[in-house]
């Protein structure tokens, strides 16, 4: 693999740009997706007071 | 498959193991497909910058993906009421919003050095795309502006079965107007016209980037499956 940082060559910042926008769309999907599944089963532990059981179960 | 899985407790058992697999999978087809796409050799015409069709283009078929994703969900959910096809519906509208900004964010990183601007408004493929990033976003909103959630799912819903027109613009838009963007080059009669040594990490690229949306949308579905039933118990509580 060529040196990362000369990769891109006089074109870098688009390169590196696009590639530094699609990891911050790809860190705010995960993050943004296990605070909220988080955040979700333990409110059904509190209202349940103890482990959650699975919905459906 | 679907008829299975709008059973809440298959789906739950189902997604358990189903999510984290995908999530690996999407790690490993990512990550190959990063070393692929930047050891290439740059491309005679487009220079360095082929590498941005690298995540541009994998994005925008995730981002159609996305859409197609919740339009079916929104079908099922709105002529079978099952209720994890909803879940599914809602769960799918922010990630396709963020495929799609993704895509349209990088297509104009590409576009300023390749074509000599950030955008074009009379380009069909570039605007069909911000359509759909629009309907993402009015999904969203018209879900999240009317209180009660059964009627908000359904207004959503009508408007996601109206949106799916919109895909084959998007696909065909480079065919039927003569634009800015380039025509199809991969998915086209008579094979790709692309060298085998970008189509490598373009599909390893697009199949991550697919399963990752395959690996969130099952942790969201939970996720708000989870959410009503802690609404349920509350609600119950408060009885």
């Amino acid at each position: 693999m060529p040196d990362l940082a000369a990769a891109g060559g006089k074109y870098a910042l688009f390169v590196w740009g696009a590639y530094g926008a699609s990891l911050a769309a790809f860190v705010w999907m995960v993050v943004d997706t296990l605070v909220r599944a988080r955040a979700a089963k333990r409110a059904v532990e509190r209202l349940e007071g103890g482990a959650a059981t699975e919905p459906g179960a | 498959m679907i008829t299975v899985l709008a059973n809440p407790h298959r789906f739950m058992a189902f997604s358990r193991w189903a999510a984290p697999i995908l999530g690996g999978l999407a790690a490993v087809l990512i990550a190959w497909g990063l070393v692929l796409g930047l050891s290439a050799p740059p491309d005679y015409q487009q220079g360095e910058t082929v590498r941005i069709m690298f995540v541009h283009v994998p994005a925008a078929w995730t981002a159609m993906m996305a859409y197609a994703s919740l339009g079916v969900a929104s079908f099922f959910s709105l002529v079978f009421r099952h209720a994890v096809a909803d879940a599914a519906a809602k769960a799918a509208a922010p990630l396709g919003a963020a495929f799609t900004a993704a895509a349209l964010v990088t297509g104009s990183l590409w576009g300023k050095p390749m074509w000599g601007t950030w955008w074009a408004w009379g380009d069909s493929r570039l605007v069909s795309v911000l359509v759909l990033f629009l309907l993402f976003v009015g999904y969203m909103a018209l879900r999240a502006s009317i209180e009660d959630e059964a009627k908000a799912a359904r207004a959503a819903e009508i408007l996601a079965l109206v949106g799916l027109i919109n895909l084959p613009v998007i696909k065909f838009s480079v065919d039927w107007w003569n634009t800015l963007h380039q025509g199809e080059s991969i998915f086209r009669a008579g094979g790709p016209t692309i060298a085998a040594v970008y189509l490598a990490p373009l599909f390893l690229m697009g199949a991550g980037y697919s399963a990752a949306f395959g690996a969130l949308w099952l942790v969201r579905i939970r996720a708000e499956i989870y959410r009503r039933r802690a609404a349920g118990l509350a609600l119950r509580a408060a009885l």
